[in-house]
């Protein structure tokens, strides 16, 4: 366990650094922030200061190195527009995209589980079919437009829910979250189903798929001969078969939800991460940029070493030590 | 002695394919069942109506399964899951797939415990460890906290019985349950069932293809071709003096030592697919002693009240059947 763990981890670190290098480049490709940050009718004295002042004078190898050991001390740059280290303040968004895609995640399983169970058992129902044909849709339309037609019905429409903003905040070990209060909730619920309607669809297909393919099993049949009653068969035998894939889609899920709350977060305002990183990107405000795509390479690479650990729980057949 | 199972004209249908078609036996207390037949002959989808464990789209088509007078037939599912393990039980023919392989052996052993006995789990968990010590597992207290993959192919047949006689079954149906393992194992495993039935006085229904595990195991055989049952009766008579041309087949394809050097006699043919069962005698195909009357009338019952025999021209000579020792 151990030294499964230790491996991981001096895997995940090389990980982390190849991303270093492949941001770092990326980054210094997509245009150069000074032409945004200076007035055009600048001297060019005032323009050289600038540059000299950032390190763009130095080769891009050099302005690597420099980052990279700045990096290790936890430093990613100073935010060109907020004027404060980036890290800080992604950190000071990040609770509120967390927040939103742990929701969408929740909605995820509370939905999709029961009804791809449901689809799964009774395959024939005319509700099991209607489920399956929605969650076609589910997965291919694409968010933003999901997202106008939810603020459309229950915002404009129905007037039952607020679109933009998190509403009313309560701070917990400071740090703010909305799903305490009522018009937080509000506020959460039309983005979070609109960041959950992706996974909701991928959860029940695999359950129902799962199902499906574990009703089959002998060993189904032999709990049957137990004598086992229905829901036993159901909730225990079937269900703790089907959750591996379940967790390793759930778990990957949550990774991209999190990345890809940029198009949910721009619809709603809702204020995270992805709104901040839209907003860097049009500034070209570097630091930023590097400090989310960093943050997202972490949280994936926890993500990943989570989902594992989760497999040895629920398969004892899978055994850390043994895994190359 | 008293009569625990009266199986009566039994069918069971796919769809409109008739699997088993008019089967019936009587099953006392105490006594072995041998059920034999190749493969395809609707040995398994008998042991699972009776049970009532039939896949979609099985379902029993006609007959009564009179179990303590009780016709299983109409019984409801919850009527069912309560005789389930709990008076009749069964045993599969796989024991690597019949565990489930992500839950404990004593998770699996104490919900069947639960399943029909108001016990805490402290109560239930006692039983199972006494079930598994009387199947011969070795330490069964440390073997409880195992899961499936950590035993060999026997040792989960072990735990399947174990599970199979907790309540104390009338009937405990064996679907080939010693096919899938090696032959010395199979041995060990007839023996031990042997013992424990005999012991406790449970009815068995021993489903195989192995002629030579039914004579030392049965008290009556029954075989099956295409569905129905063409020969019953006690072990003996039907293995010495076989009426029916597919038995006698049978019993010439078992090897034996006297036999040496000579060539296996072999039922010439396959079987016939079940969804196109010729008319008259469904083996009249591969009959040696096929007439013409046998491809158009069905064949009546022939010889007496214990041995009887679905032919038309049922065997003369006997054939012996030497069981390889
Ligand atoms: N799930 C099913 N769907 C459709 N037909 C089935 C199904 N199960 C069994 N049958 C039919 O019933 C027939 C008898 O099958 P069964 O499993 O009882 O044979 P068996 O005698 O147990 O053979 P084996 O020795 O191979 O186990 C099959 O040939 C098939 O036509
Ligand atoms: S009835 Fe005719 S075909 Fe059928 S087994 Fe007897 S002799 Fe053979
Ligand atoms: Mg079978």
């Amino acid at each position: 366990m151990a030294t499964w763990l230790l491996r991981r981890m001096f895997q995940a670190a090389l990980v982390i650094l190849a991303m270093t290098v492949l941001v770092f480049v990326g980054v210094n490709v997509i245009g150069n922030p000074v032409d945004i940050m200076i007035s055009p009718d600048a001297t060019q004295e005032v323009r050289q200061r600038a540059i000299e002042a950032l390190g763009f004078d130095q080769p891009l190898w050099r302005q690597y190195l420099t980052f990279l050991g700045n990096a290790v001390t936890g430093d990613i740059g100073k935010s060109y527009v907020f004027n404060q280290p980036a890290l800080d303040v992604i950190l000071q968004r990040l609770p509120a995209t967390l927040e939103l895609a742990v929701s969408a995640l929740l909605l995820s399983i509370l939905i999709g589980l029961p009804l791809g169970l449901l689809a799964g058992f009774r395959p024939d129902h005319p509700t099991s079919r209607a489920i399956m044909a929605g969650s076609i849709f589910g997965f291919s339309l694409p968010s933003f437009w999901v997202g106008l037609m939810l603020i459309m019905t229950f915002s404009v429409y129905l007037g039952w829910l607020p679109s933009i903003g998190r509403g009313q905040t309560v701070s917990v070990l400071g740090i703010e979250v909305s799903f305490l209060t009522l018009d937080g909730l509000k506020h959460l619920a039309l983005p979070a189903l609109n960041l959950a309607l992706y996974q909701i669809s991928m959860v029940l297909r695999l359950t129902r798929a799962g199902v499906r393919e574990t009703l089959h099993q002998d060993f189904i049949k032999f709990a049957r001969a137990k004598g086992l009653r229905p829901r036993r068969i159901v909730f225990v035998h079937v269900l703790k078969n089907i959750l591996i894939p379940i967790v390793t889609v759930v778990g990957l899920g949550f990774g991209h939800t999190v990345a890809f709350s940029v198009v949910t977060e721009t619809v709603f305002a809702w204020p995270g991460m992805g709104k901040l990183i839209i907003d860097a990107i049009n500034v070209l405000d570097r630091p930023i940029i590097v400090a989310y795509l960093m943050m997202i390479v972490v949280l994936f690479v926890v993500i990943n070493l989570l989902v594992d650990l989760t497999y040895t729980l629920l398969d004892p057949r899978i055994r850390l030590e043994t895994q190359e | 002695m008293k009569t625990i199972l009266d199986v009566c004209d039994l069918c069971t249908s796919f769809g409109p394919v008739r699997a088993v078609d008019r089967v019936s036996f009587s099953l006392r207390s105490g006594e072995v069942l041998g059920l034999v037949g190749e493969s395809g002959s609707g040995k398994s989808v008998t042991g699972f109506s009776v049970i009532r464990l039939l896949d979609q789209p099985g379902h029993i088509s006609g007959g009564r399964i009179l179990f303590h007078g009780r016709d299983l037939a109409s019984e409801t599912e919850e009527g069912m899951r309560q005789l389930r393990g709990n008076r009749i039980a069964m045993i599969f023919q796989d024991p690597m797939m019949t565990l489930n392989p992500v839950l404990h052996i004593d998770t699996q052993m104490v919900e069947a415990v639960r399943a029909h006995q108001k016990v805490g789990v402290a109560e239930a968990r006692r039983q199972a460890r006494d079930a598994l010590g009387a199947v011969g597992i070795p330490s069964p207290e440390e073997r409880l906290a195992a899961y499936p993959h950590q035993f060999s192919g026997g040792m989960r047949q072990r735990v399947a019985i174990a599970i199979a006689l907790l309540h104390n079954p009338d009937v405990i149906i064996a679907d080939e349950p010693t096919t899938a393992l090696d032959v010395t194992i199979q041995a060990q495993i007839l023996s031990e069932v042997q013992r424990l039935v005999r012991e406790r006085n449970t009815s068995l229904i021993w489903i195989t293809h192995d002629l030579s595990v039914v004579a030392g195991l049965a008290d009556r055989v029954a075989v099956m071709y295409s569905g129905r049952i063409v020969e019953h009766g006690p072990t003996d008579p039907v293995l010495d003096h076989a009426l029916h041309p597919y038995t006698h087949g049978l019993i010439g394809s078992v090897p034996s030592r006297n036999r040496r050097g000579q060539r296996l006699a072999q039922i010439p043919g396959t079987t016939m697919s079940i969804d196109r069962r010729p008319p008259g005698c469904p083996f009249h195909t591969r009959c040696a002693r096929a007439q013409d009357v046998c491809r158009t009338e069905p064949p009546p019952v022939s010889r007496g009240a214990e041995h009887t025999a679905l032919c038309f021209f049922p065997m003369e000579e006997a054939a012996r059947l030497e069981v390889v020792q």
